[in-house]
């Protein structure tokens, strides 16, 4: 009994060391004070300046634009190179699986000013270079979620397709798709999740006058905080809340469970 | 033949990589060899022993070892507590877990300094209560509170993964021999879950090191990290080779703390204990 309750309390206390920095965003979205402690009554005006600014809305929209089309174009390379050193020797899948993992490992800071180094060296910074920089720290994630799915998927099926006259194309979508599709779209989502996130490497290879959410937060934090941020932090951690929910436990996750 | 033509599916990858990955760590390294004018030199690695940026390696250092020892501290027995409950619910509770994890980096780091600012909420909280003010804000330690924050779910989640795997007929088996919880928690759990301790550690040590956004919001100016002294060289003084220089002597502890932990993880996996 002791300890059932000792457990609790434990849990209680990272929970709340957890989310306390939240919910007190969450709350300071609705103070209509200046003072950033101070309670001065409900209001919803952040949530409308947040709309209407149109500096706020440009960096968010520049942020779902990199990290969508980053995760895409990641994913579409990260496929490839997993069909294509799936079908290698044993000893060259071992040395590019290596390869796939230094840009994981790497410090962020390190990765991001030697994309820096090159990108000045050759042309301007701009939002060309972060996409560019995305994709790269991009595409392992991709890659290590495929490779296991086409590991586990049988050869022999695809090899018989062939035989009885399928193209190699028709083959593909027909028999090895369907088997790696579920590695194919978590890996989308990890990079497109990565690349919300990412704050070193954009901030270094990012050219002026662009920000993406993380940068524009960081610049403000050294000037001072708007309150419009605490409102746009409130939604996106809803979002990501409902996003999180609905991958963990809404139909798609339902029916995985059933199948196994 | 068909074989051969597949594996040339990588192709795209591997140039990408040698344009992106290769081709910049190469440039790093002409940086780091050289002075502005082209010229060799061994100056911008030496300079890591100039008094101001070996101080800041060894805070680097020392702020990344309390920040992976009390997330390690704080990880252990929640994992073990979140492995003991009901299979029903230990989905959603892991999941509330994580959770704080997807939020943006840069809002964890802002809502800290909410938290911890002079007239923030924990000292309007203290003065309400009677108790003296926290002045924390601009030292390490609000540094060190934040990055155990940032980083605490990548420790939290390996650990639990390990645990969840080991097998309740090990445990039972022990137990019907005669050992003790203590016997079973040093002889059977510690060494099972000692891979995911390790990528744990390797996950919370490499970026508390490197980071520089956290000591450079939460550290007012006067936390200076390898990371901080590093971006400043580059952004500020526009010292590319001394930064650079830098850069390589980092990746050197970066790669030297995960082989470290790599070979430890074997020696675990072998079974040492």
């Amino acid at each position: 009994m002791v300890k059932k309750s000792a457990q609790r309390i434990y849990l209680s206390l990272i929970f709340l060391f957890l989310y306390l920095p939240i919910l007190v965003l969450m709350v300071l979205s609705f103070n209509d004070s200046k003072t950033r402690v101070q309670w001065g009554g409900f209001t919803l005006k952040w949530y409308q300046n947040l709309f209407s600014s149109s500096s706020i809305m440009e960096a968010f929209w520049t942020t779902l634009a990199i990290s969508l089309a980053s995760a895409l174009i990641s994913t579409l390379l990260g496929m490839l190179a997993a069909l294509g050193i799936d079908a290698m020797r044993k000893r060259n899948q071992a040395v590019m699986i290596g390869a796939t993992n230094i840009p994981l490992l790497n410090a962020d800071i390190v990765t991001g000013l030697s994309m820096m180094l090159l990108f000045v060296r050759f042309t301007r910074l701009g939002m060309g270079t972060v996409l560019i920089a995305h994709i790269t720290f991009n595409i392992p994630y991709v890659i290590l979620n495929v490779l296991p799915k086409l590991k586990q998927s049988s050869r022999t099926a695809y090899e018989a397709a062939l035989d009885l006259g399928a193209t190699p194309l028709y083959a593909f979508f027909k028999i090895v798709w369907p088997q790696i599709r579920p590695g194919v779209f978590s890996g989308f989502l990890m990079a497109m999740t990565m690349s919300l996130d990412d704050f070193s490497i954009t901030y270094f290879t990012k050219g002026a006058g662009i920000h993406t959410l993380s940068t524009m937060i960081y610049t403000e934090m050294r000037k001072g905080i708007r309150p419009e941020m605490y409102a746009l932090s409130t939604i996106l951690f809803l979002l990501a809340l409902a996003l999180l929910l609905f991958m963990n436990f809404g139909p798609s996750a339902r029916k995985a469970e059933t199948r196994q | 033949m068909c074989n051969l033509k597949r594996q040339l599916l990588a192709g795209p990858y591997l140039l990408w990589m040698a344009g992106f990955i290769l081709l910049p760590v190469i440039m790093i390294f002409y940086y780091a060899f050289t002075t502005t004018s082209g010229h060799f030199t061994l100056l911008n690695i030496s300079s890591i022993f100039a008094s101001i940026h070996l101080k800041s390696l060894l805070l680097s250092l020392k702020l990344a070892l309390i920040c992976t020892g009390v997330c390690l501290l704080l990880s252990y027995p929640l994992a073990m507590i979140l492995n003991g409950m009901k299979e029903k619910s230990q989905g959603f509770i892991v999941f509330i877990f994580i959770l704080p994890m997807w939020m943006n980096f840069m809002l964890r780091i802002l809502a800290w300094k909410l938290l911890l600012s002079n007239n923030g909420v924990i000292n309007t909280l203290l003065e309400a209560l009677g108790l003296p003010g926290l002045d924390i804000l601009n030292t390490p330690s609000a540094v060190v509170f934040c990055m155990v924050y940032d980083f605490l779910p990548f420790m939290i989640l390996p650990i639990y993964n390990a645990m969840s795997r080991i097998e309740d007929d090990i445990l039972e088996a022990a137990r019907d021999l005669g050992a003790g919880t203590v016997t079973i928690f040093f002889k059977i759990i510690v060494p099972l879950t000692m891979p995911g301790v390790v990528s744990g550690i390797t996950m919370v040590f490499v970026p508390a090191l490197t980071s520089f956004a956290i000591s450079d919001l939460l550290g007012g100016g006067k936390v200076l990290l390898i990371g901080n002294v590093i971006e400043q060289a580059f952004m500020q003084e526009y010292n590319w080779n001394l930064g650079s220089g830098l850069s390589l002597v980092l990746m050197v502890f970066v790669i030297a703390s995960m082989a470290l932990m790599s070979a430890k993880g074997e020696e675990g996996g072998a079974g040492v204990w």
